[in-house]
This record gives structure tokens, sequence and C-alpha cells, in this order.
């Protein structure tokens, strides 16, 4: 019986759970007993970041700086000094790009150094905004053909005409300066951490925190260190983006051969031939697909970094949020979609593209697309020149089309909202306050009435028959940090919003992905629909729910649920497609039925896979929560947006940005042990 | 490199004396407490894996030894610690009489780039060089400018019978057309020593058997001193001057192909050897008496030919044959019983 127990997971789990339902109801609800809730001790952290942060920006390491202006020294801090240099590189960079794109006077007259406002010949004119579009089909039809030609340069035109060209350009100018200084950021501590263990080791941790903390959390502490403005946005950019490129780069030059890397050795490279001519070379994909991912992280930070005042499509976003403007809204919402598929498809296919030999090509042949896209932008300045007389009296159309001066479908989007809302209020409307009192609060009071002792004897528990000692230890550790906060109840709350979109989007995933995963044709079409799905920031998804839900937590459980099922979907197709073939053919033989199929061989090799799906879902659904504080929730992500406006807002709001990466590291760990303990015993990877 | 080749005849150009290679945190600490008397159990007890146990030996120059062992036999370990990929434990390995564990990374690096060139069994191509590129590239990182190392890569490229295909990317050739090239590559710098590791284990048996001729015209041309490792027997028997088959890290035999059929050392590889048709391994030299002119014929048999190639010829001719050197001088004579023996007998 003993022996038994011991070998029985499903057993122990009965049993720990039996022992969670009897502390749950049997410890009274008493705010002084240590067994209901833990005393706020780490109430300080916040305060000590406070004061740490304060003492960097204005005490510490003082140095005497010359100030032309009054004549005289003055003592400024060197960590100041530093972030404030920091801050006038990037913005340069910015302005420098964003007046390539839209003209302007402050490049040429910050070099030059002259004052700019009284010499119009300082101004640097813009690309006109046809040669743009022309340029993204030469670089399409160059990278792949004539199909993501045609995409790349249809998405900006149809941006261009509606009058979105000036936002659009200052978002991609963030992009354009972000993405390269995360790339040689991202590639630089990869191959530091490919080449020394110890690098690897210390980066870990880190790469693990900086990838499950919401973008929030980053915002405040730079605001604080940077002030507001396009600059801190670009810094917020390049934290976010840069671990998943040191992350691919380990894994794209650990996966080379150790074949490959011999023969190096043996032809006799030196370490920094190896490096540059063997190693780099061969994770060539790997790399840009790192790239690739970069591009993609930067356009989802600078929309969301519009609340430290980044300006570009993600701050009229939320202006017209804010003012509930819905039509508005979406179009600004097609634009960032349109801007992200066309970015993901062309650095895809740069990633895609091979080599290709060209031994005896001359000059002309070589450079033909650059010769053809200085030819025709020259061509078309020339025409935004003349045209310049001929619409003479109102905007240049072939030269910039400025904003809110375009085409328009706010009405009609405007109009369809409205008569949804005519339509379908009566019945969203049931829906809605079904799901919030039948379901919502049951639950979060379900949550809130939870003893920790409970919570931990679960969570440590499922730690210890997952993974033993240590697991339970990890796992224990991460949510005491929590517990010992003010902050409990906010992250019951949160808690109990993730558990119900994932396992929302987890039955969601787990179904469609088994469904189209019966047959090439729909896997296919799945997987490409979770890719579009996954292009776009997670900012995008809340517009539709509110047009729908208007501003409720049903709103922000929807665009979780919707955010959260895309990897749900996609690792669950991914699980079931790999079963080797040799075991379908193995099973047709036995005669079994679909459903058997599914259900006794399909599921069960697939299902490590689909929880490390459900792991990622988890992650997704705690970013798009606490993003949901935008439309008012008040969970941890509540707090973490008032800190934005707070002025002591940085270490509270870096505070609880760990304590929702803390919560995705301890399912992770559960997760990732039994998943990878599973695979081993299946023998899969 | 003068005195290298006045020593050459006697002074081994690839020597090993006691390596020992094992993986493992305390491997050397180990190591130092067993004094030499390393066995392979009490070592994965302690955590350690015995990769090399013991090897000592000496490769003559212009000779083709082969590494012969089943997959864990430690035969790729010991390429390894050779061509300094992986350290030795202990042990001492000299290349031309220099030591090889004491050079300094530069050293190494000069030797590889001169003396050494080697054959992987993946291939192991860079995937963004064309094929002459690959094979100009051990030349270009030794600094070799552009139009040498081209024109020596493309020497090269006709050498291994792939012209005309130069331009390709490796993504584009067959399997075998693939390891042409890593050969290639590892010819390059011209080297003197030549490691081959499992080169055509990862090819059909068609193309394996295709290779293994271009092989044998190539050394035939070049006279290298080469390292082969390889899993197949057959292969070994083919190839080899010399064969050493290893198992859990130790050589159990060293020695020509005929000796180890006619007088396998141990139980092990006389398993390898049971199944091996005698006649296609042994040379009329290993069947042959001492010369007696009264019963001896005239009809000539080299003593360095395989005797299956002969064998119907001396059944059919019924007499007693002369065995000859290659300076055509008498050395023995051959009773064609002998031969029905080799083929029949057990």
């Amino acid at each position: 019986m003993l022996t038994n127990f011991k070998n029985s997971r499903p057993q122990q789990f009965t049993f720990l759970f039996f022992v969670f339902l009897l502390l749950y109801f049997f410890v009274p609800e008493n705010e002084n007993s240590l067994l209901w809730r833990l005393p706020p001790l780490l109430k300080d952290i916040p305060l000590l970041i406070n004061s740490l942060l304060d003492n960097l920006m204005f005490k510490w390491l003082t140095v005497p700086v010359y100030d032309p202006d009054w004549q005289m020294y003055e003592d400024k801090p060197v960590f100041r000094l530093i972030t404030r240099a920091i801050a006038d590189f990037l913005l340069f960079l910015i302005i420098f790009i964003r007046e390539i794109f839209l003209g302007g006077l402050q490049t040429i007259g910050s070099i030059t150094g002259g004052a700019f406002k009284e010499f119009k010949w300082l101004y640097l004119p813009a690309v006109p905004w046809t040669a743009v579009v022309v340029g993204l089909f030469i670089l399409g039809y160059r990278l792949q053909g004539l199909g993501l030609a045609f995409i790349a340069s249809i998405g900006f035109f149809y941006v261009s005409i509606f009058g979105q060209w000036e936002p659009t350009m200052e978002t991609l100018s963030l992009v354009l300066v972000t993405a390269p200084i995360c790339f040689v950021l991202g590639l630089s501590f990869g191959i530091l951490g490919y080449l020394s263990k110890k690098v690897e080791k210390i980066l870990q941790p880190i790469l693990n925190i900086a990838q499950t903390m919401p973008h929030f959390s980053y915002l405040v502490p730079i605001l604080v260190l940077f002030g507001i403005g396009d600059h801190a946005g670009a810094v917020a950019t390049i934290i976010f983006a840069t671990p998943p490129m040191i992350r691919l780069t380990i894994l794209g030059l650990k996966k080379i051969s150790p074949e490959v890397v011999e023969s190096g050795l043996m032809s006799g490279c030196n370490r920094f031939q190896l490096l540059f001519r063997v190693l780099i070379p061969t994770a060539r994909r790997d790399i840009l697909i790192g790239v690739n991912q970069v591009i993609m992280q930067c356009l989802a930070m600078t929309t969301i970094a519009a609340f430290i005042g980044a300006k570009g499509l993600g701050f009229n976003l939320k202006v017209a949020l804010n003012g509930l403007k819905i039509g508005k809204a979406a179009e600004i919402g097609i634009c960032v979609v349109i801007i992200a598929v066309v970015l993901d498809k062309l650095s895809l296919a740069w990633a895609n593209k091979q080599k290709d030999y060209f031994a005896n090509l001359n000059f002309y042949k070589k450079n033909i697309a650059s010769i053809y896209f200085i030819l025709l932008t020259t061509v078309l300045g020339v025409l935004a020149y003349i045209s310049a007389f001929y619409f003479e009296n109102g905007f240049n159309y072939l030269y910039l089309i400025p904003f809110g001066e375009g085409l328009t479908i706010a009405p009609i989007l405007d109009a369809g909202v409205d008569w949804i809302w005519e339509t379908f209020f009566y019945y969203l409307n049931i829906f809605n306050k079904f799901l919030i009192t039948n379901v919502l609060f049951v639950m979060r009071d379900a949550y809130l009435g939870m003893p920790v002792i409970s919570t931990f004897v679960l969570v440590m528990g499922a730690g210890y028959i997952i993974g033993g000692i240590r697991s339970c230890i990890i796992v224990g550790a991460l949510i005491l940090f929590i517990a010992l906060s003010e902050y409990w109840n906010r992250a019951l709350i949160t808690a109990y919003m993730a558990t119900f979109a994932v396992g929302v989007s987890a039955i969601l995933g787990i179904v469609t992905g088994s469904i189209c995963a019966r047959n090439e044709i729909s896997a296919k079409f799945i997987l490409g629909v979770c890719d579009f799905f996954q292009t776009f920031p997670s900012f995008i998804y809340l517009i539709p729910v509110i047009l729908l839900f208007g501003i409720t937590d049903t709103s922000v459980m929807i665009a979780a649920i919707a955010y959260a099922s895309v990897p749900a979907t996609r690792y669950t197709v991914e699980g079931l497609r790999s079963v080797p073939s040799s075991l379908h053919d193995a099973a047709s033989m036995s005669g079994v039925s679909n459903f058997q199929r599914w259900k006794s061989i399909e599921l069960p090799l697939a299902f490590p896979h689909i929880m490390l799906g459900i792991n990622q879902t988890l992650i997704f659904a705690l970013m798009m929560i606490v993003l949901g504080a935008l439309i008012g929730t008040e969970d941890l992500g509540q707090i973490i947006m008032g800190c934005l406006s707070r002025p002591n807002g940085a270490g509270i709001g870096l505070t609880l940005g760990i304590f929702v990466s803390f919560i995705c590291l301890a399912a992770d760990n559960l997760i990732r042990t039994w998943a990878d303990e599973r695979k081993k015993m299946l023998g899969i990877d | 490199m003068s005195e290298s080749l006045n020593n050459s005849n006697n002074t081994p150009v690839i020597k090993c004396e006691s390596v020992y290679k094992i993986f493992g945190n305390n491997a050397s600490k180990l190591l130092e407490n067993s004094n030499g008397q390393v066995d392979a159990k009490t070592f994965q007890e302690a955590g350690c894996i015995v990769g090399v146990n013991n090897a000592s030996f000496g490769v003559k120059k212009g000779e083709m030894m082969v590494v012969m062992g089943l997959s864990g036999s430690g035969k790729s370990t010991l390429l390894r610690c050779i061509s300094k990929l992986t350290d030795a434990t202990a042990g001492k390995i000299f290349i031309d009489g220099e030591d090889l564990l004491a050079m300094s990374n530069k050293q190494l690096i000069e030797l590889r780039r001169n003396k050494m060139g080697m054959v992987f069994q993946s291939f192991a191509l860079l995937p963004h060089k064309t094929v002459i590129e690959n094979i100009a590239f051990p030349l270009q990182i030794k600094g070799t400018g552009t139009r040498d190392s081209m024109a020596k890569a493309l020497e090269m490229v006709e050498l291994v019978g792939l012209k005309g295909r130069e331009n390709y990317f490796p993504r584009e050739l067959s399997g075998g057309q693939q390891q042409r090239v890593g050969i290639a590559r590892s010819l390059a710098v011209e080297p003197d020593i030549w490691f081959l590791d499992e080169p055509f284990s990862a090819l059909d048996p068609l193309i394996r058997k295709e290779m293994q001729d271009e092989f044998l015209r190539l050394q035939g041309v070049l006279n290298k001193t080469i390292m082969f490792v390889t899993h197949d027997f057959d292969e070994a028997l083919r190839l080899a001057d010399r064969i050493a088959i290893m198992k859990d890290g130790i050589i159990e035999q060293l020695d020509t192909p005929d000796n180890i059929v006619l007088n396998p050392a141990t139980e092990y590889v006389k398993k390898f050897t049971e199944d091996v048709p005698r006649e296609k391994v042994l040379k009329i030299e290993s069947i042959m008496d001492a010369y007696d002119s009264n019963i001896s014929s005239d009809i000539k048999v080299s003593k360095d030919a395989i005797i299956e190639t002969l064998a119907e010829s001396i059944l059919n001719s019924k007499e007693i044959l002369t065995v000859v050197n290659k300076n055509n001088e008498i050395v023995g004579s051959l009773n064609p019983s002998k031969v029905i023996k080799v083929i029949f007998g057990k």
C-alpha cells in the first residue's frame, strides 16, 4: 500500500489536494495568525530601491562640471551625467532617423551648431513616402520575391494614404535605432555566454526574470533614470528586446555540430578566426531569427513606451483609447498590425535567405537593386519637388501626407461599433454580468479566502512531488518573497485571473490544436494563424475587447484568453504533429478509431510539449492581465500602472514586476521539471 | 624539417607513450592514485569515464594505421588526443619528435596549419561557403592570398574529382561528394599527417566502397602518414598497414591485418576475425614455405598478392610455385594445398 503510494503520482496529488482543502477550511480568517497571512516583513524593499535610485541620481560620486550659462563649476553626480549622455546620444539617433523620413531642422542644426531656427537651408528634406514604398518593394523582391514585395509596399502604401505616415515613421525610427543596438548587445552577451560557462550561469537567471517581467514594470525605473521622452522609450525597448537575442545567440552557437568546431580548429583557426569565420557564420540563421525576435519585441515595446513619452503610433493609440474613440483606435491598431506583419516577414525572409554564389558578376549586376533604388528615389524626389507647385495650397501628397489628412475609415468603424452595441448589447451584457458575478467574483473570493499556509502546502507539495526537495525549496522561496510583502492579496487576485485565463486558454488551445492537427493542411493553416496573432503587440488585443465589452474585468479576461490561447494552440499542434509516423502506422494496424488514436497514442506522447505550451500561456496571460490595468483591474497590474504617475513609484513598480516574474518562474520550474522528466521517460529528444 | 627527414627511418612520425584520457571532474587525481592500473569499472563508480587506457604505439612515416573499435571503445577519443582537440589526461605524445602536450597554443596552431589535416564523420563543412571556399578555408586561415589559395583549392577539386562543382554549396551535394570536399579541404595545406575519423561511416555501402578505392588511389599518390578511425572491420582490413583494435579504451591488439586474422591475441579480437574470409585478407607471404629449388616450378607469384586474386590460377597449375618479392628475388615456395586449406579449412 505504502510502496504503491510512493510510486503513484495521482495518489500523491490527491492526498496533497486533500490536505490543501483541509487547511483551507479549518484555518480561520484572522489577520494576526501566521497561518492566515504572513507579516509584511519585506515591505521596505520598494523604499530601499527608491532611495538607492535617488542616491545614484542625485548624490553619489559628484564631479564638478562647468556650466557655461552660469559661468561657474557645479557639482553633478556621475551616474546622472552618464544616463544623460546615453539619453542625448539615443535622442540624437532617433531624431536623425526620424528626420530622414519626415524632414526637419534639428539634425543638421545640432551637428553644425547653427541657430537652426533662422536658417531655412538647414532643413533636412524627408525622403518622399513614395520612395520608401518603392524601396520596400525592391527590398521585398530581393529578399524573397514578388509576393513579399507586394505585401511590404502595399502595407506602407495603406499606412500613408490613411494619414498615419507620421506616427508610423516615428515608431519606425525608434525601432530602427533600438533594434541594431539590441542586436549588437545581444550578440556580444550571447557570445560571452557561449564562451564562458560562468557568464552563462550569471546570465541565465537574469534572462529568466527579464523575459517574464511585465512590460510596465520596466517603465517606472527608467522614467526615474532617464526622464520622459523618446530616449526613455528607447532605453526601455533596448532592455526589453535584448534578452531574446542573447538567448537565441547562445542557443544557435550551441547547436553547431562539435565536428564543425573541430574542423575549424584543425584548419588552424585562432580564437578570433574560429568565432568570426566559423561559429557565427554557421549559426547565421539562428542569429537572424534572433534579429527577427528583436525587431518584433522592439515594435511591441515602442507602442507601450508611449506611457513614458515615446512618440508614434502607441502614443496616438493611447490617446484614442483614453478618449474611447474606438474607430480611431482601431485604425491605428490596423497600422500597427500592418507594420508588424511587414517587419516580421521581411526579417524572416532575410533569415531564411540562403547565400547565392556570385562569382562572375560585375559591379552593375551585383548592385542592381541599390542602383534601381537610388535611381527611383531620385526620380520620385524630383516628382515630389515638382508636385509641390501643383499642390501649392494644400499638402504635397507626393511628398508626405500629414497626420489625419489621408483617407479614414474611422466613421465606418464607429458606425459598426454602434451597430454591434445596439444589436448585441443586451446579450453581451447578460453574458458579461453572468461571467462577472457567477464566475469571476466567486473565484476571486475563493482565492482571497485562501490561508497562506494552504497556498504554501499546495505549491511546495507540488514542487516536492514533481521535482523533489530542490524544486520544493525554489518554488517556496519564490512565493515566500511575495507572501512577505504588502501585496499578497493583490497577487492572489492576479493569480485568480491568471488561473482562469490559463484554464480557458488551455482548453481552447488544446481542442483547436487537436482538431487542426488532424491533417497537414489545417495544421499549417492554424500555425500560420498563430504566427499572425503572435506578430502584433499585445496592446492591440485590448481594442476589440473594449469595443465589445467596455471597460470591465471581462474585457481583460477575454483579451488575455485570446492572447494566451495562441501558444497553447501552437504547442498542441506541434506536439501532436511530431508523433512519429511509425507509431501512427502501428496504431492503425491495431485498428484504433480516431478518438482512440488521439487519446491513447497522440496525447500522451505530445503532452510534455503541450505543457511547455501551457507554460508560455501562463506568461502570455500574466502579461496581458497586467496590461489590462490600462482598462481597470484591481490586481498587481493596477498598482504598477499607478506607479507611472507617482513620484516614488519606481521601487514599487520594480518590486511588483519582480513578483509577477516570480509567479511565472515558480510555475515554469514546476512545468519544465515535469516535462523534461516526462520527455526523458518517453525517450523524446 | 631536415632533421625530421634524416630521422624519418627510425623516429616514428606519431608516437604515444602511455596515453590516458579519462573524463570526469577529478580524473587526474584518481589516475595518480591508481599508479597506471586503470580499471574502467572502479573509475565509473567514482564518476569518471575511461576514454583511452594506457595507449602506447608509434606510426611510421608513410604508414597507414587504422584504429578499429565499436562505438564507445575510445577510438575517436584517441584520435582527438593526438590531434589535441582534447587534452590527454596523462602520458606523452610526440609529433615528429616534438612534445605535443608541451606546445603553446601558438605552436599548436602552427602545427595544425602546416602539418595536420583531418576528415570528419559528418563532413563538418561550413554551410555558408561554396565547395571551393571550403577547400580554400585552411589556406586563408593560414594567411595565403586569395589568388594562390583559390588556385591550390582548384587543384584539390580536380584531385578529388569534383571539377565543375566548385561553386556549389555543401547543401547541394550528395554525402559522397561532401566527403570528397572534406578530404580535399584536409589536404589543401599539404599536411604530412592525415587524420580520418570514420570518414566513410555516414555513406551508403556502394558509395563507401567507391570512396575506399578513391582513398587508396589518393594514398598511392600522396603517401601520407595516416591515422584512420573506423568501426568497420572489413574496411580496416582493406586499408590498413597496421590495425589497432580497441575495447573500453584499451588497445587489445596492434598488428598487421594478416597477423590479426591468423593470430588473434584475445577472445574479443577473435570474434571479429572468425567470419572474415581469409583468402581476401591474407597475402601469399603468410602461407609460403621456405624455398626448395628441387620441387618448385618456374611459375612465379608475388609475395604481396592477396591470395584470392591468384587462387584460381594457383589451383589450376597444380604445381608448387615460386614466390618472389618486389625486386623479383626468390623468397619462398607455395604449395597449392595451402591455398585450399585457407579457403576451405578452419
